[in-house]
């Protein structure tokens, strides 16, 4: 063996040391999320008080509902934060979680370009929205990425009596991507987009949108926590990945998540009380 | 980052969450260099100096790999650095060091492949000198090395330009955790994709203009070491 090749052996053999004693140490969880949550900005006001209160540092990683569950399947993070409750169910049945805890919910929105195609500006009935769209075929963006919004997008379809996979024409644009780029995209081609209302009031190139349908029950989006099971992966920091699940649903962490507002508009309504949600 | 102030100000008040994430940018890719350099040097010096089966295929691969896609190199890490693949136990992935292999990965071609042909250039010119000078095969390649330095600064910069431009690999493996695992280059992906285009773009600039200052910076170093060398 010659000397570099001693050297690089030993360079690296001494990084992977001082990255294991690094692990030994630090007070941290990852969290894997939706892009909602961190979009919206809702973690940047609540971990602040979080790790005030516990010294835990939380590293969220900002993904789709789908990706941050297979990110929890793949042992990747200690504790999940989603919002699609089937998956989640499925999450959990699977084993890969421990207990699903209801957090907070919001709402989706049907957003719109001004000009409103569709001529469904200001109603109620987000099926009869859709069924609208689909008629005139209007240009709608969907995630198309199994976020949870991606998925009650696709359930609202079903809902609305349309078969999207076969019904869908060159109105129906699939880009993949997370809320922002959706938006983004339906901001720049004037077209309709369901989002939830955290990142729509945080998004700021709106361009010519505005909220089309709102305050449909249906349009209900319910945030779920679990701890990704330890016995699956025992790398997961079970104690305190718990400590941040506990905290999010004690009445402390109900209330920063009630007192997150832009514009003075709430974002998330705290329901961890509600066994049911 | 308070998003309602725009990059620039940001600058000039030196907000330390941007700083930080420039930090974090520079050790990232620069550390990426010096790991690519370690390997990719000695290895383009042996293959330009090295008459062995498939040398010509050997070339070629080495080019190609100039080329590898930032975000297939992102997912390969990933996998191999997840709790559920082959280095799982590490816990490296999601921390800067997870980001500093996959750049490692996709700067070490390049400036093993420039590195390749700028010796193998000199050894073209240099051939009858240092046969006469009786050096074992080290030794040349030492030697070459040495003479080359000045222009294997190019391939050092080329190297870093990759990674201080890419994003793909090191969303994917680093994942953009605020504070922890942020960079430029992510940094402006999200900002995009909170609709914040002029914090995007003024981000931009401020990597352009930092990826500049270490051009020039290496440049002139380069000069002075020419200047010295004479």
């Amino acid at each position: 063996m010659n000397m570099l090749t001693r050297r690089l052996l030993i360079a690296a053999a001494a990084s992977l040391a001082i990255a294991g004693s690094a692990l030994a140490q630090d007070k941290s969880i990852v969290v894997a999320s939706t892009t909602s949550t961190q979009d919206s900005g809702l973690f940047g006001h609540i971990l602040p008080m979080f790790k005030a209160k516990t010294g835990i540092d939380v590293k969220v990683v900002a993904q789709g509902t789908g990706q941050a569950l297979d990110t929890g399947r793949r042992g990747d993070a200690d504790v999940v934060f989603v919002h699609a409750k089937p998956a989640e169910e499925k999450f959990l049945a699977e084993g890969f979680g421990v207990k699903r805890y209801p957090v907070m919910y919001n709402d989706f929105v049907l957003i719109g370009p001004k000009s409103d195609p569709a001529g469904i500006k200001g109603s109620k009935d987000i099926v009869a929205a859709l069924g609208a769209i689909k008629a005139k075929g209007a240009d709608f963006v969907s995630r198309g990425d199994k976020s949870g919004t991606h998925q009650a997008e696709l359930n609202l379809w079903k809902v609305a009596g349309v078969d999207i996979a076969k019904d869908k024409g060159p109105w129906y644009k699939e880009i993949g991507q997370g809320m922002g780029a959706a938006l983004n995209t339906a901001s720049a081609s004037n077209a309709y987009v369901l989002a939830d209302r955290g990142t729509w009031l945080s998004f700021k190139n709106r361009g010519d949108l505005v909220i089309a349908v709102e305050g449909d029950k249906r349009l209900f989006n319910q945030y779920g926590v679990m701890l990704v099971n330890p016995e699956k992966h025992p790398s997961v920091k079970k104690d305190l990945g718990q400590q941040f699940i506990d905290w999010l649903v004690s009445s402390d962490g109900q209330k920063a998540i009630a007192d997150y507002k832009i514009n003075g508009e709430q974002l998330f309504y705290p329901n961890a009380s509600d066994s049911g949600a | 980052m308070p998003a309602e102030l725009s990059a620039f100000q940001l600058v000039l008040s030196g907000d330390p969450a941007l700083f930080a994430i420039v930090r974090l940018s520079l050790v990232v890719s620069l550390s990426a260099v010096l790991l690519a350099a370690l390997m990719g040097i000695p290895l383009g010096a042996w293959i330009a100096l090295t008459n062995f089966p498939g040398r010509q295929g050997a070339i070629v691969l080495l080019n190609a790999l100039m080329g590898l896609p930032p975000v297939v190199v992102g997912l390969a890490v990933y996998l191999a650095l997840s709790r559920s693949g082959p280095l799982g136990s590490w816990g490296l992935l999601f921390t800067p060091r997870a980001m500093i292999i996959a750049q490692t990965v996709l700067v070490a071609p390049i400036i093993a492949a420039l590195t390749r042909q700028t010796i193998e250039d000199l050894w073209l010119e240099y051939r009858d000198e240092l046969t006469a000078m009786n050096l074992g095969p080290l030794g040349r390649v030492a030697a070459l090395i040495w003479d080359a330095r000045f222009s294997l600064v190019t391939a050092l910069l080329a190297g870093f330009g990759r990674a201080a431009a890419e994003v793909g690999a090191i969303i994917i493996v680093g994942g953009n955790i605020d504070g922890f695992t942020r960079t430029m280059t992510t940094a402006i992906a999200l900002e995009t994709s909170k609709g914040d285009l002029p914090l995007a773009v003024g981000l931009g600039v401020v990597l352009i203009a930092i990826v500049i200052a270490i051009n020039a910076l290496a440049w002139t170093a380069r000069r002075a070491g020419e200047r010295l060398a004479g």
